[in-house]
């Protein structure tokens, strides 16, 4: 077997027990609910019958033990449990909302990563001019600006003001591709922004530690172009930490989205969590739980062989 | 009295902390921030939850500099006392995430055997986003002040955890601790002294960018109203009331923002000048 397989394999096995890991992270957060999750989840108003039904449906009346094995045995054949307020499965009621949270990532990762790119390089490239130190200083302001407020100010200025974007929703079912894209442009710009910043910073970081680098003054001394300096020789090299923090970003990205698509009433993944969480729906806080969290392992283990491919030392 | 003047012990080491540009920056902000919290009594022209009906939705006046929110009050006042919420919340986030920080991060870095599970745990820890984790955190133990502060002390631990561990690591192999280890001394006795000790400036560099990090959290969790109740004042949860009205009084909107941005861009500045300060391998980068 080749030395890349092996590492592939190893890298596999280390993301199935992390995997297992989140799963059974989940499972522990549900069951640390002070008191009977069913009888919290139902409300004052329920009877005992109900509760009590609740508790079977939910198979919170087995032995801790052997819920956790339905648990997982469940999480295997692709079953997350029901709903209790939207009568529906939990994989529905998730698949349901994916779209506007999948593009609404999509696009602030790519205008955070079109944004940072070419900063990052210029500002490392013409280090402690004023562009550079312009840079430096927005960067530093724009990761402390919470994203949902930069969105409300947008709104105010952009939808509200001008008209230019819709100011809250996804449009009907009716409504065209393009159109529902509309809706996206503002909450994707305000994710994008904040989260350009760290990748700045990284891209700006990384050039330099190679900018100062033997073969960096090697290329330029036998003559090449600047530009292929930068782009050719540089850059290639300074591409695994900017793609460690692109990963990064994304799993940041999905984290905004849950406060970004509530400010901008966007039906995702993240307005679904929030709604679960204020009526205390379980099941639903869970499974969007497990799910978010295996897809960032699992871009982390597209990066790592992202890695692999990009600098062959990694891989020993 | 100016810096370089100063001749007391530690003049040295303050020159050196107070010259560095980010820091002195930060730390202006956040003394600014600070103080007004903790004089918001003396310093706020009014009581923060004082009702005045015919004041309300006002703009910002000489009066109320801030403007007034739907019930007529001081905005400004209330952004100082909501200080005190949001100060409180984070100090009290990074406390606990730098505790279970310490402890996780030193017996996976020092005890080889607890390395693998702890780090696996941490690398599933970290897999969630730290919003989601938080509110799933609060869902389950129930909405409150304490609940919000543990469930973003767990959320942010495992950053700390990672940076103990990996400097753990380090320090395990130096000689000093081998003879510590070799004249016998107690376990508990060479993590205290010997590692602990050594670990203070990673430890410090890090626990600012969790108070920055857990003062967007808070916001963000007052804002969805899963955080601390709506009562509280916290620079969140004006967010979250203000955005009602946002279209006819945008500074309701505009300065509990501008609250939050400044008080976590003087975290990060400090947080960026230590780290400067502790690794001079970074500063260059800078």
């Amino acid at each position: 077997m080749t030395k890349l397989a092996l590492a592939l394999l190893k890298r596999l096995g280390g993301m199935v027990v992390v995997l297992a890991l989140v799963a059974t992270v989940v499972f522990v957060i549900v069951r640390v609910t002070p008191g009977d999750p069913a009888a919290v989840m139902l409300g004052s108003d329920a009877t005992p019958q109900d509760i009590a039904q609740l508790r079977t449906k939910m198979g919170l009346d087995a032995p801790l033990l052997v819920q956790y094995f339905q648990f997982l045995l469940g999480i295997l054949k692709g079953d997350l449990g029901q709903s209790i307020f939207l009568g529906q499965s939990v994989t529905q009621a998730l698949a349901a909302r994916a779209e506007p949270t999948f593009f609404l990532t999509l696009f602030s990762i790519l205008i955070a990563v079109t944004i940072a790119l070419p900063v990052g390089i210029f500002s490392a490239v013409r280090r402690g001019t004023l562009f550079d130190q312009i840079v430096v200083t927005l960067t530093m302001v724009a990761a402390s600006v919470p994203s949902f407020w930069l969105g409300l100010l947008l709104i105010q200025t952009l939808a509200v003001g001008q008209g230019w974007f819709p100011a809250s929703g996804y449009g009907g079912p009716d409504t065209s591709f393009l159109e529902r894209l509309h809706h996206l442009v503002l909450p994707a710009v305000a994710l994008g922004v904040v989260n350009s910043a760290l990748i700045i910073r990284f891209t700006r970081a990384a050039m330099l530690d190679v900018l100062g680098e033997d073969y960096v003054r090697t290329a330029r001394a036998k003559g090449a172009t600047e530009r292929r300096v930068i782009l050719k020789h540089a850059l290639k090299n300074a591409m695994v930490p900017i793609i460690t923090v692109i990963g990064l970003s994304i799993a940041m990205l999905i984290a905004g989205a849950v406060v970004t698509e509530t400010v901008f009433g966007l039906p995702g993944i993240g307005n679904l969590v929030v709604s679960a969480v204020l009526r205390r729906d379980y099941p639903v806080i869970q499974g969007a739980l497990l799910v978010v969290a295996a897809i960032y392992v699992l871009i982390n283990f597209i990066v790592d062989i992202l890695y692999m491919l990009a600098d062959p030392r990694v891989r020993l | 009295m100016t810096l370089s003047s100063l001749t007391l012990p530690y003049a040295a080491s303050l020159r050196r902390l107070f010259g560095n540009r980010a820091i002195l920056a930060g730390a202006i902000i956040l003394a600014a921030v600070v103080l007004a919290a903790l004089l918001a009594p003396w310093i706020a022209p009014y009581a923060p939850n004082k009702l005045s009906i015919v004041n309300k939705l006002k703009g910002p006046s000489l009066s109320h500099i801030f403007g007034t929110d739907e019930f007529g009050r001081d905005i400004f006042s209330r952004a100082i006392f909501a200080g005190r919420a949001s100060l409180l919340v984070s100090l009290g986030v990074v406390c606990i995430s730098t505790v279970l920080g310490i402890v996780l991060g030193v017996a996976a870095g020092y005890f080889r055997r607890l390395d693998a599970p702890i780090s696996r745990l941490l690398d599933a820890m970290m897999s969630f986003p730290d919003i989601l984790l938080a509110i799933a955190l609060v869902a389950a133990l129930g909405p409150s002040l304490a609940t919000v502060i543990l469930a973003l002390g767990i959320t942010y631990a495992p950053r700390l955890a990672r940076i103990v561990r990996g400097s753990t690591l380090v320090l395990r192999e130096l000689p000093y601790i081998e003879a510590a280890v070799a004249m016998g001394l107690p376990t508990w006795q060479i993590l205290t002294r010997h590692v602990l000790l050594n670990l203070a400036s990673p430890i410090l560099v890090q626990a600012t960018f969790v108070f920055a990090s857990a003062m967007l959290a808070e916001a963000s969790l007052s804002f969805l109203g899963v955080g601390v109740s709506a009562d509280m004042p916290t620079w969140g949860t004006m967010l979250a009331s203000g955005r009602e009205y946002m279209n006819n009084a945008p500074w309701l909107m505009v300065f509990p923002g501008l609250a939050i941005v400044f008080s976590v861009l003087s975290l990060q500045l400090l947080g960026d000048g230590l780290r400067d300060l502790v690794d001079p391998r970074l500063a260059k980068e800078s």
